[in-house]
């Protein structure tokens, strides 16, 4: 079954841009919430992370801060 | 153990130019990097690289990735290098999550910034301290802030920030700010930013995210309430994990014109090196006279 994922970023960010280029790459269904401009998912974020940095990974509610590629790949079982 | 023809460490310009060089060579290596791009994948704009009139850093990084996945490389991607030591004539390469062994090594660890070294500073990262201005400005709307530094970087930080934030410190330890003079005019003609000059950061303190900065200037120290800290102060080689090599007195490996320290088998490559242009293209040649100079000392040596 495909996982929910989100992803929190903001346009200038490349961290943000080399993640959801990786995502799209392997056909990863994703809802991008720009917190440079959405108030309530900055709040959102900083809730679920403790963190105040982008680019932060929701999937399946395992929240993953930066752009870690190994265990993003661990938590979507590629 | 297996013993490598060659370990290469880093994949910025320098790194992957070597990875190229070295695979097109057929030799037996592993890439070691914590991330693809390095520095270059952080640039906004660049429009000096050969071929390119404008590219972005992070459409270059993706370009090099690609080229390198033409190969099939032995790539260590999130891996971080601790110690490098040469034994006889084996060169031991330790990282966070394994040890290597190999016979040459190019070095192209490139630049980390430059930290304050004051208390809260790493216990707060991420947490309102931030070394990525055009990562997480956006994220700083209507909060007051201050950046730290008086290089062309603090300006470009309180530039952007001009855009976002409510008010804007920056915080010099000189007495006038180095950066382009165009750059400070646009900041001095904010209303939100107030500069200091002569001011020393004492600490970062808060509870769970940054409440405030303890400074030190004409004298006194005082407390200023801000929520996030941009510090951009510079960079340092990234070179600690290698003690027997000659460095120059900021840190830099002592490279030859062909990318030589002064120990065989180990060359270096890119900003970690004397070399004096710290540039995208100049990292990339060096990158590729590593590998030429490595092959070449392994052919000698059969």
């Amino acid at each position: 079954m495909a996982k929910n994922v989100k992803v929190y970023s903001t346009p200038t960010c490349p961290y943000c841009k080399m993640l959801k280029n990786f995502l799209q790459e392997k056909n990863i269904p994703f809802t991008d919430y720009d917190v440079s401009t959405d108030r309530n998912a900055l709040i959102e974020m900083k809730q679920k992370s403790g963190q105040l940095a982008v680019p932060v990974i929701d999937i399946d509610g395992k929240i993953i801060i930066g752009f870690d590629k190994e265990v993003i790949f661990k938590e979507l079982g590629l | 153990m297996k013993l490598y023809d060659l370990i290469i460490i880093g994949a910025g310009p320098a790194g992957i130019t070597a990875t190229i060089y070295a695979a097109r060579k057929k030799m037996d290596f592993p890439v070691i990097s914590k991330d693809i791009g390095g520095q270059a994948a952080l640039s906004s704009d660049i429009q000096n690289y050969t071929g390119y009139q404008f590219i972005t850093g992070p459409e270059l990084a993706q370009k090099f990735r690609e080229h390198l996945e033409q190969f099939k490389i032995e790539l260590k991607e999130g891996e971080k290098v601790t110690l490098v030591k040469k034994e006889g004539e084996i060169i031991e390469v330790k990282t966070d999550k394994g040890k290597y062994e190999t016979k040459t090594v190019v070095i192209a660890s490139g630049r980390v910034p430059r930290k304050l070294g004051v208390k809260g500073e790493d216990e707060f990262k991420n947490r309102g301290v931030t070394c990525c201005a055009t990562c997480d400005a956006p994220l700083f709307a209507d909060m007051d802030v201050a950046v730290i530094g008086g290089g062309n970087a603090a300006l470009d930080a309180v530039l952007q920030l001009i855009k976002i934030a409510k008010k804007i410190y920056l915080l010099d330890i000189a007495s006038s700010l180095r950066a382009d003079p165009i750059m400070v005019e646009k900041a001095k003609q904010s209303e939100k930013v107030t500069i200091y000059n002569n001011t020393k950061v004492k600490e970062i303190y808060g509870t769970n995210f940054v409440q405030g900065i303890k400074i030190e200037r004409e004298g006194k120290t005082e407390n200023l309430p801000v929520e996030g800290v941009f510090v951009e102060i510079g960079s340092v080689p990234a070179s600690e994990f290698i003690q027997e090599v000659q460095k120059n007195e900021i840190g830099e490996i002592m490279v030859n014109c062909k990318c030589e320290t002064n120990i065989s088998g180990i060359y270096a490559a890119g900003d970690v090196t004397n070399v004096p242009a710290k540039q995208i293209i100049v990292a990339c040649g060096e990158g590729a006279k590593a590998v030429l100079s490595a092959f070449d000392y392994l052919s000698k040596k059969k």
